[in-house]
């Protein structure tokens, strides 16, 4: 399998305790909303999709060991100089050196109110009907796959049952690969602690996953 | 080599991730793929603008306003967008109601997927590899780490958010909150109580 994601940690143990914050601790280092901006205006190029960024960073090889907006800088550095939009040399020389490539939107300052309130809708029109009905049993998808999907790995090959249809949505999986957005339609599937977990689970405990249809099989 | 590294030494007194981060803005600037002035717009706007109170305001207009919490739990897209809440990273929301039975936690186990118009930038433990790793698996567990301990009988319903629908908790109203006004009641609602880690504060809490 040469597609690897290092960020499909749900079910891992060993990481330790959660360690709360403040409301009011927004950044930690002075580089952090400069990363947070680059990464917004760059994606506002349109020079990839959301799920060619998610793609990005939970490739990188270093995923564990960087912290969140470090895997943000690294995952920007490699998809602007996979595009040729940045070469690693001019990062490393801190001016330009190439001649710089057309991107199809540069946000100015005043139009960023209106580009983040417009957001990008991910539902599109329904060109076929549901195959699963709310309620009725499913099994996930039990391979795995060779490219990024949003399928997670403690969710694979486990029996649960479609709570809401949530339309039709641009397929991740398509999209991260520059296929195209071939939407599908999307469930919330709520499975019992004991179908993921075993005789181990929390009492009382259920999880759902947002699941395209093609993640899902029909119980026999 | 020795001459070297103090003459290296003289140019990085910042970590090398502030360096990286500086080199970067340089190059894309000098490239024209983007607005410097932009960058300062978008640092104010998640500083000052998008933050949890908006959150705050959404859960306590639904604790005094029976048919807004209603519009809220069948399309919380455009109940949230009444209050002029919307758009990037919340462009499906869905509301999921706290009960005396049932208690709701949101988590992105894949990567950092949160509701950005109604609480703003995600909180480092909320992208953090033990959140995420165990909210699934021990919710009880990650509630102790935020000091909370809820009944045993009490059912834990966990939101994995795994594709663009983004999830926001509506935590149940303080008891003893009947006076307060609707601001007041805002002001008792805590981010953490909005993704499932927290109760919201009580009106005999420190401010």
């Amino acid at each position: 399998m040469s597609y690897r994601s290092h960020a499909d940690l749900g079910g891992q143990d060993g990481h330790g305790r959660v360690v709360p914050e403040r409301e009011s601790e927004l950044f930690h280092a002075a580089w952090e909303p400069q990363a947070l901006a680059l990464t917004l205006a760059m994606g506002a190029t349109d020079a990839w999709n959301i799920d060619m960024s998610r793609s990005a960073r939970e490739t990188l090889a270093d995923y564990g060991t960087l912290t969140y907006y470090e895997i943000w800088i690294e995952g920007l550095v490699k998809l602007l100089s996979e595009r040729g939009l940045v070469g690693l040399d001019e990062i490393a020389a801190a001016r330009m050196l190439h001649p710089p490539r057309p991107v199809t939107r540069v946000v100015q300052a005043a139009d960023v109110p209106t580009v983040l309130a417009k957001g990008s809708p991910t539902q599109r029109p329904v060109t076929a009907p549901a195959l699963f009905a709310v309620n009725e049993r499913v099994r996930t998808r039990t391979e795995e796959r060779a490219h990024h999907t949003r399928l997670p790995g403690y969710a694979r090959g486990k029996i649960g049952r479609i709570e809401h249809i949530r339309g039709v949505h641009v397929f991740a999986d398509a999209n991260a690969q520059g296929l195209g957005e071939r939407p599908q339609w999307l469930y919330t599937v709520v499975f019992s602690g004991h179908e993921l977990w075993g005789d181990a689970s929390t009492q009382g405990l259920s999880v759902s996953i947002d699941a395209w249809e093609s993640y899902l099989e029909r119980l026999p | 080599m020795a001459h070297d590294q103090h003459h290296e030494h003289e140019h990085s007194e910042l970590p090398d991730i502030e360096l990286r981060v500086r080199a970067l803005r340089t190059v894309l600037e000098q490239k024209g793929y983007i607005d410097p002035a932009a960058l300062d717009v978008l640092i104010d706007t998640y500083k000052t603008k998008i933050g949890p109170r908006n959150g705050a305001r959404v859960v306590a207009r639904a604790w005094v306003d029976a048919v807004f919490r209603k519009w809220l739990l069948e399309d919380a897209t455009a109940a949230i967008a009444s209050l002029g809440y919307a758009g990037r990273q919340g462009e499906h929301m869905v509301a999921v109601e706290n009960t005396e039975s049932t208690h709701n936690m949101v988590v992105c186990t894949l990567c950092s997927c949160y509701p950005w118009p109604v609480l703003g930038l995600p909180p480092t433990w909320y992208k953090s590899a033990p959140y995420r790793a165990r909210a699934v698996k021990d919710p009880r567990g990650v509630l102790a780490d935020f000091g909370v301990t809820l009944p045993v009988s009490t059912e834990i319903r966990v939101w994995d958010s795994t594709a663009e629908v983004r999830y926001l908790v509506i935590p149940r109203r303080p008891r003893g909150t009947d006076d307060l006004t609707e601001e007041e009641l805002a002001a008792l609602v805590t981010r953490d109580s909005m993704i499932g880690t927290g109760l919201p504060k009580t009106p005999n809490d420190p401010p």
